[in-house]
């Protein structure tokens, strides 16, 4: 079961400013523990990929990403969703406000 | 000749010290803008209404000291006395009492974990979280008028400054002098007004090198730790007492928690 995430969509001067938390584990190859990590998280606004990430092991237990999306309106639906190496998989949507 | 050696090493030396300063500033700004510690908040709400124990109830009707189910504000003036319980409580022996007495959990098994570790976190820190992100921009107003808060209040007074141990160490061999930090961390007086402000007012806290988030209980146990004192007792009279005078001598600060830290 995945842990929750949050987020936070706010329009500022010709930009729309997120910033997302997520709960995982992201486990490296450093630990005796199997690996477990994001390996990528897609960024879509009004249903249009706008960002396709791949990530490492090398980011943190429990990431926060914030970026600036070109443009934007308020009430703009932003999701964010994550995919890990081991099929799991967490999404949230939120309105730019 | 030795004089201006002197001169030419302090100069840049008090320069860094000030730099060093700005930049913790900017790090520890950084890290708060985003905090992890939201997401034990959300996982906190969880588990403050559901069910749980053998009465199958949640905690929704707990009376953190502003009546039953009232959340926001209630860490802002924790820890106080209750009459119920006829105790001084901090917010981890209330929440203790409410699982005894609302959901018939008995006091060992309510705390026979209540420090996690950065892979399963302890239900005490999520309940913890999520209460205190309720009394964000609340000013401390922790109540200091009962005989027993003032005698709580004298108590962890004395326990601040009391020397014991291997190393004679007290709270204050760290907390007592201005100016002073460890590596990244400053190092507040916290028995006066202005470092219990800044200090107390941001914790718990998300510590970003364990993932974890830690509660207030936690902080002074494992500060006895480092003094290499035995282990205080969870939720113990001296703990509470301790964050009583503390969080007294914060008193008139908005509150800040839950905080990040490195």
């Amino acid at each position: 079961m995945s842990g929750p995430m949050k987020m936070r969509a706010t329009l500022a001067a010709g930009y729309t400013d997120v910033r997302v938390l997520m709960t995982h584990p992201m486990t490296t190859a450093q630990s005796n523990q199997p690996l477990h990590f994001i390996q990528s998280v897609t960024v879509k606004q009004n249903g249009r990929t706008v960002v396709e990430a791949q990530i490492s092991q090398a980011v943190s237990r429990n990431p926060v990403f914030t970026f600036r999306l070109k443009g934007g309106a308020k009430g703009d639906k932003i999701e964010v969703s994550w995919l890990d190496n081991k099929g799991e998989s967490n999404k949230i949507e939120a309105s730019v406000a | 000749m030795r004089l201006l050696v002197s001169l030419v090493c302090a100069l840049p030396l008090a320069a860094f010290a000030q730099d060093a300063k700005k930049e913790i500033e900017k790090y520890q700004q950084m890290l708060g803008e985003g905090s992890p510690a939201e997401l034990w908040e959300v996982q906190g709400e969880e588990l403050w209404k559901k069910p749980q124990g053998p009465k199958k109830a949640s905690l929704e009707r707990c009376d953190l000291g502003l009546g039953p189910g009232k959340v926001a504000g209630a860490y802002a003036r924790l820890p106080r006395y209750f009459k119920d319980t006829d105790k001084v409580q901090d917010l981890e022996s209330r929440l203790v009492s409410c699982m005894t007495e609302l959901q018939g959990r008995s006091p060992k098994e309510a705390t026979q974990r209540v420090f996690g570790n950065a892979d399963r976190p302890a239900e005490m820190e999520y309940l913890v979280a999520y209460i205190v992100g309720q009394s964000r921009g609340h000013k401390m107003a922790v109540p200091n008028s009962h005989p027993k808060e003032r005698a709580a209040y004298e108590l962890g007074k004395k326990v601040f400054f009391y020397r014991a141990g291997t190393w004679d160490f007290s709270c204050a061999s760290c907390h007592g002098e201005t100016d002073k930090r460890i590596r990244m961390q400053d190092l507040p007086v916290l028995s006066e007004r202005e470092g219990a402000q800044k200090a107390y007012t941001t914790w718990p806290a998300y510590r970003v090198s364990n993932s974890q988030l830690k509660t207030m209980q936690w902080r002074i146990n494992d500060c006895y730790r480092q003094m290499r004192y035995p282990e205080p007792e969870f939720a113990s009279e001296a703990t509470i007492a301790l964050t009583h005078f503390m969080a007294v001598t914060a008193n008139g600060a908005p509150y800040r928690g839950p905080g990040t830290k490195r």
